[in-house]
């Protein structure tokens, strides 16, 4: 395994794991924008992701495509296999496997541990090297169950049912995963939905994933604003305090996102209410998967690198940073 | 403690000030007593005792957790208590409570432990609670809660809860102690509102406005309004009901601990504003002499007979147990001149109305000011007709401050700011030569220049770096900053033996070599010394 400029890239197969470059051989951990990049020559990913990368217009007509179900062993040539296996992280996640020579590799991707109703949970894969990323590593991040944060939410309904309650989530995973936990809270209005979110959400309906009525803001004419109060309205981050959210009244600005745990980080982004929804594992999880996976080398990609190491190396474990470039903390 | 934590978060994240008055008055509200009134103490800063030490959750955490990870975690967070409330590890051996106990259960509890039961039940709260909660336990127990609501604005909700003026609010406030519960029945019509004429209370002040010279002075006539002297002592409020009498400072706090010779001699009911000094041999003494005073929390007699306590009265707010804030000021002035007259008393004299004719004269007065070697700080030129008003009404009282000292002195030393300039090098010491050519530290200034200045002076040490000690960067002794200040004192804290009252950075002096700056004999000339 070596680090290179376009990404981390497995010598034996000739093939990158989740390059942010075009490369001639590329294994797709999963279809967030930091990890799955177009115009590679040849793409290994589970179908689920190569949907999303589909739909996403991440994959051209040359490009040759392999689709890989959950535990599916394929030759990738020269004495390596590679399987995958669900990572917990959004629908169609997954730990790349390389198997080769006797040793056994896994590159983790984005992963986390807390469940989630629109994917299949982690598998923890016993291993010699276990890739993990560290987004979330400081003893800080201890996320709380997601149900409490959509309680939350629904608190904030009912407390201000004249308020347009618009929550900032990111188009991939958060708002299908914020969504599915509402239904089984008991939430029963629609969903109104920024534009930007449709292709996603219909792609995870396509994969019987069931979010109940929701309709595009879009469609629903300009003057009819009541329409919206003390309802939820989901959208891109970023539009949560700017032009398009002026359509609504009295609007309370919501972010979800893992980050929310900060407050500096909430008021930053000019949230009125922050819902820790996190895509990713959290301090403890980070740490019990390293040890769960038994793996003699821990190598660290992205995120609180010096941290981890430092506590994996506080536990007897050989951790090293790979100093990864390019993935970006924003879409969490 | 549940819903005190989910009020303090709901008006953490709420931008609007309207909407956190809101949320405020639901809980007020729903809340029962005692609780409202300890939340209301604490968000108004008003509690006065911390629950327990800063360096006990310190103690707590290091015991529980790596030091090198939690300093990684508070320097990503940025700030201690949240860090601790977020990465509070449990105790492997916690005790379940079946409940959190109500806020003043938790204050109750606190206040009648000692110092080790401080600490067991500290542990016990913070392994029950939620991230927030123990946000809130620790900001509450600390007294460092901001949420960016100010005590105007809490007391603006509560006046709009009893649909009254504000003024009715400020007028007992200072005379109720948490948890509040008079005022409260008193909101809720089960009361009357509380009888405050056998408390002493600090009645809020009027301040002045800066003058502009342009537009105010063409205004001021001998006809219209008054100059009075502006004195270097600190301004405050007798306020006395005959028997009892306190000595608040402007802002409210309670210093007649410092000045029980004042205290004593005061034998009329009522509240007069004034400026405090002392008058050592019969004169008035600088504000080193009272600093003196300031500093002891209980003088001795020989202190007080050295450096007695004086008050040169401006205003009487209150007289017989009557507000006199509605009367305009040539009436107050009036009733203040019989007050001083007939209660004769060598602590209390009446400050001197000052003759002019025209503005050439105030002029002349203010720089007559200039020349009292800092007792006197400039003028005040108050509209005859003004009524006393809480804050800064316009138009009112001006000050005219005389002209700022000034000393080219060498910068030593810079940190980074806070906040907006957390980036750039904005906090700067600064230095005078003594005899023996060693600069020696007269002050710290972090205000005065321009931004575009800020980014230059910025380079400029980011250039010139010598040692670091800590979060302080040493630098070469080269770059002189014409500091302004107005007045001086004696400082045993300080190497250099004075210590700067505000100082800031007038000027930059790209252009003068250091060996040119001040020497500390010029401040002591100054100073008169
Ligand atoms: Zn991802």
């Amino acid at each position: 395994m070596q680090v290179r400029p376009q990404g981390l890239y497995y010598v034996p197969a000739d093939a990158y794991i989740d390059p942010h470059d075009a490369v001639g051989r590329a294994i797709i951990t999963h279809g967030h924008a930091d990890h799955a990049r177009d115009g590679h020559g040849e793409v290994f990913a589970t179908p689920e992701t190569l949907e999303i990368m589909r739909t996403r217009y991440y994959l051209k007509d040359e490009t040759q495509e392999t689709g890989l179900a959950y535990g599916t062993r394929h030759d990738l040539g020269n004495g390596v296999t590679l399987w995958f296996a669900s990572a917990g992280h959004i629908l169609g996640s997954a730990q790349a496997v390389l198997e080769y020579n006797g040793t056994r590799i896994v590159a983790a991707g984005d992963y986390k541990r807390h469940p989630d109703p629109t994917c299949t949970p982690f598998e923890v894969v016993p291993c010699d090297v276990f890739i993990t990323e560290a987004t979330f590593a400081l003893p800080v991040f201890q996320h709380p169950p997601l149900e409490a944060e959509v309680e939350k939410l629904l608190r904030s309904l009912r407390a201000l049912p004249h308020r347009t309650h618009i929550v900032g989530v990111y188009a991939l995973g958060k708002c299908q995963r914020l969504m599915k936990t509402l239904r089984l809270a008991g939430y029963e209005e629609p969903f109104y939905m920024h534009g930007a979110l449709k292709r996603l959400t219909e792609l995870y309906e396509g994969y019987g994933q069931d979010f109940g009525a929701w309709e595009l803001v879009s469609e629903i004419p300009r003057a009819d604003k009541h329409v919206f109060q003390g309802k939820i309205v989901l959208c891109p981050p970023a539009q949560i305090n700017d032009r398009w959210s002026r359509r609504f009244a009295d609007p309370l600005p919501t972010v979800a996102s893992g980050w929310m745990q900060i407050r500096a980080r909430a008021r930053q982004k000019r949230a009125e209410m922050a819902l820790v929804v996190s895509d990713h594992a959290d301090w403890g999880d980070l740490i019990r998967t390293c040890e769960e996976t038994g793996a003699d080398n821990i190598w660290i990609t992205h995120g609180r690198v010096e941290a981890l190491q430092y506590a994996l190396e506080q536990r007897g474990m050989k951790a090293k940073a790979l100093n990864l470039i390019g993935r970006d903390e924003s879409v969490e | 403690m549940e819903r005190f934590s989910d009020l303090l978060d709901d008006l953490y994240f709420t931008n609007s000030n309207l909407a956190k008055e809101m949320i405020l008055t639901q809980y007020l509200r729903a809340t029962p007593d005692p609780d409202r009134g300890w939340a209301l103490a604490a968000i108004s800063g008003t509690l006065s005792f911390d629950l327990f030490k800063r360096n006990v959750i310190k103690s707590l955490m290091m015991e529980r957790m790596d030091p090198v990870l939690f300093d990684m975690a508070r320097d990503y967070v940025g700030e201690m208590s949240e860090t601790v409330a977020l990465a509070w590890p449990q105790s492997p051996d916690a005790v379940r409570l079946n409940r959190l106990p109500d806020l003043h259960e938790v204050i109750a509890e606190f206040q009648a432990r000692d110092k080790a039961g401080i600490r067991d039940y500290l542990i016990n709260l913070l392994d029950n609670m939620s991230p927030p909660q123990r946000w809130a336990l620790l900001k509450l127990g600390t007294r460092g809660l901001r949420i960016g609501m100010s005590a105007r604005t809490v007391k603006q909700t509560l006046a709009k809860m009893k649909d009254v003026e504000i003024d009715i609010i400020e007028s007992v406030w200072h005379g109720l102690t948490p948890p509040y519960t008079e005022l409260f029945a008193w909101i809720d019509g089960k009361a009357d509102l509380p009888d405050m004429s056998d408390v002493v209370t600090f009645s809020p002040v009027m301040l002045a406005h800066p003058i502009d010279e342009e537009k105010d002075l063409p205004r001021i006539t001998p006809q219209t309004h008054i100059a009075e002297w502006k004195w270097d002592g600190i301004r405050v409020q007798v306020s006395s009901t005959g028997k009892e009498t306190k000595i608040f400072s402007r802002k409210g706090e309670d210093i007649s601990g410092s000045f029980p010779d004042l205290a004593q001699a005061i034998d009329f009911r009522g509240v007069i504003d004034g400026e405090l000094l002392v008058k050592p041999n019969g004169e008035i003494g600088s504000f080193n002499d009272l600093q003196q005073r300031l500093n002891k929390k209980k003088p001795g007699k020989s202190l007080m007979e050295k450096l007695p306590a004086h008050v040169i009265a401006y205003d009487i707010i209150e007289q017989d147990g009557v507000s006199q804030r509605a009367l305009p000021l040539s009436q107050r002035r009036s009733a203040l001149a019989e007050l001083v007259a007939t209660h004769e008393n060598e602590r209390i004299d009446m400050s001197e109305d000052l003759t002019f004719s025209d503005t050439d004269d105030l002029r002349n007065l203010r720089k007559q000011a200039a020349q009292t070697g800092g007792l006197i700080e400039g003028v005040m030129i108050k509209d005859l007709s003004s009524l006393y008003v809480s804050g800064r009404p316009k138009h009112a009282w001006y000050k005219w401050k005389r002209d700022p000292f000034l000393l080219d002195a060498v910068l030593m030393y810079a940190r980074r700011g806070t906040g907006k300039r957390s980036s750039f090098y904005s906090d700067y010491t600064f230095g005078l030569w003594n005899d023996e050519g060693e600069l020696l530290p007269i002050g710290k200034a972090y205000f005065g220049f321009t931004d575009e200045e800020l980014k230059e002076i910025d380079n400029w040490i980011r250039r010139n770096k010598t040692q670091r000690f800590g979060p302080v960067q040493e630098v070469k002794k080269e770059l002189v900053f014409e500091v302004a200040f107005d007045a001086a004192q004696i400082s045993k804290r300080h190497k250099s033996g004075f210590a700067l009252r505000f100082p800031r950075i007038h000027r930059i002096r790209w252009d003068k070599p250091a060996n040119e700056a001040d020497r500390l004999d010029a401040l002591a000339a100054l100073l008169g010394q």
